[in-house]
């Protein structure tokens, strides 16, 4: 591998993580979105609130990372994206202020009608913005963006079977991971019921996937032929171990094995992002740029690289403390709602 | 040729829409970064004093401001998002040809912002669950990421003013990048100076003036008094700090950008012996109606009543910044840091004399808008250091036309921006107006706080 495999790989694994973490947070909006009216839903709410509430922010913090890494040391890819992709990235980003903001000012707020303002806000933004950043990676792999400042159309980059694929599968993927992230958090603090609920959710979302992941290869054939070719290629055993790793996942759902399940599930997902990066490899903008193109100098690469690691040995204990924290927190408290001392 | 044509016209549509957007998202968001940097240090603080006293109303006190800690830290962070976006949404030819220069210290903020983030998590989080020790060594994380977060934040700003550690082909290329080095410039501590200080004079101000409503509101009890004091005594400090750093970054802006100085003094002939000018308009290359103050300006930059200033016309009147919006900008920043200053003086006399605040009506009235006047000064600042390097967004090297996108319809975007910042600001204001109110709101990072508007469990038993 050479430097630049390496800076955009850690930067890959920023990606990762914001899939996993933020995208389980997009995902229990969407829940939310779907928890039905003020007074059925309510319990299925509090349970989302309780399970992302202290995290949401942490989580975010990912796509920062992807940001800055990309535009220190792939600074023309980064350019060429964000101006030829920016009105997918705009609505995103509105979706990230709407949401974290909902999201912070609900508790704040107690006339009803504001509340269900917000809450709708925090719901629907979580749908679109993990919409819209699917389709900008649907735009870059399928090849409509070209190096240079907003060299791409603007409307079809976005606008075409492969964004639309990967929009969606980005929403459904959200979906699955928060469905499955939440059985294990209802169990330990819900009634029996709620954990049944988000099962039957994960179990059928994740039908829902599997199926548009299958009629996405003949999308994806038709529209993005690189693409096809090389996930079908090299990228072959990384999507057959993804297939694989959905399927234990959903094995392990139906036995009620809903620990081991999120982890399975982890793997599925990071699977399927590898297998884009594994089947557009070599290049950041295929067939446009590559990924040694479009690298800094070496002593940006290095600074970044050093900045990484030294900065991943802090960060890394800060977040694990963080989760325990919280999770000892949850497994001391067995109900949702109880009245918690002060 | 007609296609380049057509996207050259759009990019020069763009460059108004794009400098706006971006003013008005770092505008809103440079206030929250102020609380983002004060209010920990504040917060960590009276917990201490509370802790070591065991006071009811130091208790009190540091727990309404941790609440809205967690609440300004949230609006910041979204509005900190969408500036990430905007620098390449809006700014390609900035960040796509300089980005391996000075990118760099945003991938160190990146760390030093989720470090933050996680403990303002975890001290809200650990309030009452952890023991006082703990918890307030769990408040130092945040208060060294802030500061950390800050000074990278602020040297990329400071590269774009005076750029540093690179060299460029006879192309204008980028050839030798040295991201640290261009994080040292010669703007850089002198900036983060000015702006770390700013922050304890905007939040220091604010915090006070609520306080000092609600005691003109009659409510004179030893909390408004404490809650009012604490934080008007840090920003009491700061105030005088802050004239030294002024004068400090004022010098080298003489020396690095003296167009900039230029048009903060709306001076147009180069000479010796130059007045301080406040006031007044900038028209036909010349200040009228200013109020002078005789061989000041001379005196301020170069420590000689008779020393040279440059004056606007040493560049071509394509090169020189808007002057009316600098010197006005700046002469507001002067003008409130200096009447902050006076507070902050008359204050410091009747404490050192009697050991009490005034107890004259007026000094309450004056600490009420002194958070509005910390803000104005903040602004006037900021507008002067960035409308002041125009037309140059990376100073003598790349001109802010030069790198705004070409895209077709991005002005749509400043106006939906414009409409979503309308209402995450009357939200952030309603949300800390009930903070001040009522104790019990939650902050966004609270976990187990029953939400509002359904009756507690536990108050219904009792």
């Amino acid at each position: 591998m050479t430097l630049p495999a390496v800076v955009l790989g850690l930067m890959f694994v920023g990606l990762i993580a914001y899939a996993l973490f933020a995208g389980a947070d997009f995902g229990a909006g969407i829940w939310d979105l779907l928890a039905g009216g003020t007074r059925r839903g309510a319990q299925q709410r509090d349970l989302i609130e309780h399970s992302i509430g202290p995290v949401w922010e942490a989580n975010h913090v990912w796509l920062i990372f992807v940001l800055v890494v990309l535009w220190t040391s792939f600074s023309g890819a980064f350019a060429a994206v964000a101006t030829t992709l920016y009105i997918p990235l705009t609505l995103a980003a509105f979706g990230m202020i709407a949401r974290g903001a909902a999201f912070a000012f609900r508790k704040s707020i107690t006339t009803l009608g504001m509340r269900r303002l917000l809450g709708a806000a925090f719901a629907v933004s979580s749908l679109i913005t993990p919409f819209f950043l699917g389709a900008v990676v649907g735009g870059v792999a399928s090849g409509r963006v070209p190096a240079g400042i907003a060299a791409g159309d603007v409307v079809t980059s976005w606008v075409n079977p492969t964004s639309i694929l990967g929009g969606v599968l980005a929403v459904l993927v959200c979906a699955y991971l928060a469905a499955v992230f939440l059985c294990a958090d209802a169990r330990r603090e819900g009634p029996e019921v709620l954990a049944e609920q988000f099962r039957a959710r994960a179990l059928g979302t994740a039908a829902v996937t599997g199926a548009v992941g299958l009629g996405g290869f003949f999308v994806l054939r038709a529209d993005a032929p690189l693409l096809f070719a090389g996930l079908t290629g090299r990228g072959l055993p990384v999507i057959v171990l993804s297939v694989v790793a959905g399927l234990v996942a959903i094995a392990l759902l139906v036995l009620r094995r809903y620990a081991i399940s999120r982890l399975a599930s982890g793997l599925a997902v990071t699977t399927i992002l590898i297998g884009w990066a594994v089947a557009q490899y070599p290049y950041v903008l295929p067939p446009y740029l590559t990924i040694d193109q479009a690298a800094a100098p070496r002593t940006t690469l290095v600074a970044t690289l050093v900045a990484l690691i030294v900065g991943g040995a802090i960060l890394v204990p800060a977040l694990a403390y963080l989760y325990t924290l919280f999770q000892s927190e949850h497994a001391e408290h067995a109900e949702v709602g109880s009245p918690q001392p002060r | 040729m007609e296609q380049i044509e057509l996207v050259l016209a759009d990019a020069a549509e763009n460059l108004l829409p794009a400098r706006m957007q971006m003013a008005v998202s770092l505008g809103w968001h440079i206030i929250f970064v102020c609380f983002g940097l004060a209010l920990p240090v504040i917060v960590v603080f009276t917990e201490w004093r509370a802790h070591r006293r065991d006071d009811r109303e130091l208790h009190e006190l540091s727990r309404a401001w941790a609440k809205a800690m967690g609440v300004l830290f949230a609006a910041g962070a979204v509005s900190g998002t969408l500036l990430s976006f905007e620098l390449g949404i809006l700014w390609p030819g900035l960040m796509g040809r300089f980005g391996p220069v000075f990118g760099f210290p945003f991938v160190l903020e990146g760390f030093a912002f989720f470090i933050e983030a996680i403990f303002v998590g975890v001290y809200l989080f650990g309030w009452d669950r952890m023991s006082p020790r703990a918890h307030i060594l769990s408040g130092i994380p945040m208060i060294v990421s802030a500061l950390a977060g800050a000074f990278f934040v602020i040297s990329a700003n400071a590269w774009m003013n005076n750029p540093t550690g690179f060299t460029m082909d006879a192309e204008g290329r980028v050839v030798d990048a040295h991201p640290v080095a261009a994080m040292f410039g010669p703007s850089t501590w002198p900036q983060w100076a000015h702006m770390y200080t700013a922050g304890f004079m905007v939040t220091g101000f604010t915090v006070a003036s609520v306080y000092a409503v609600g005691m003109l509101r009659g409510r004179r009890d030893r909390y408004h008094q404490v809650g009012m004091l604490i934080p008007l005594t840090v920003a009491s400090i700061a105030a005088p700090v802050q004239i030294v750093i002024g004068d400090w970054i004022a010098g080298n802006v003489a020396r690095n950008q003296p167009v900039k100085l230029a048009a903060m003094e709306g001076l147009y002939r180069t000479g010796t012996g130059v007045p301080l000018s406040v006031g007044g308009i900038y028209y036909d290359d010349r200040l009228r109606y200013a109020l002078e103050i005789p061989w000041g300006l001379s005196l301020l930059v170069t420590r000689n009543p008779n020393g040279e200033v440059v004056g606007l016309e040493a560049v071509a009147p394509a090169l020189r910044p808007p002057v009316n919006v600098v010197h006005l900008a700046y002469d507001s920043m002067v003008g409130m840091g200096s009447a902050l200053l006076a507070l902050a003086a008359w204050l410091g006399y009747m404490w050192w004399r009697h050991r009490r605040i005034p107890r004259t009506v007026w000094f309450l009235r004056a600490v009420a808008v002194s958070g509005v006047a910390a803000i104005i000064a903040l602004e006037g600042g900021w507008i002067t250091t960035e409308v002041g390097r125009q037309p140059w967004i990376v100073y003598n090297i790349l001109r802010t036309a030069d790198a705004v996108s070409p895209a077709p319809g991005l002005y749509f975007g400043f106006y939906a921006m414009l409409a979503i910042y309308v209402v995450l600001t009357v939200f952030t204001v309603y949300v800390l107006r009930r903070l001040a109110r009522t104790h019990s709101t939650a902050a966004p990072q609270e976990i187990d706080a029953p939400p509002p508007g359904r009756p507690d469990q536990e108050d219904a038993v009792r």
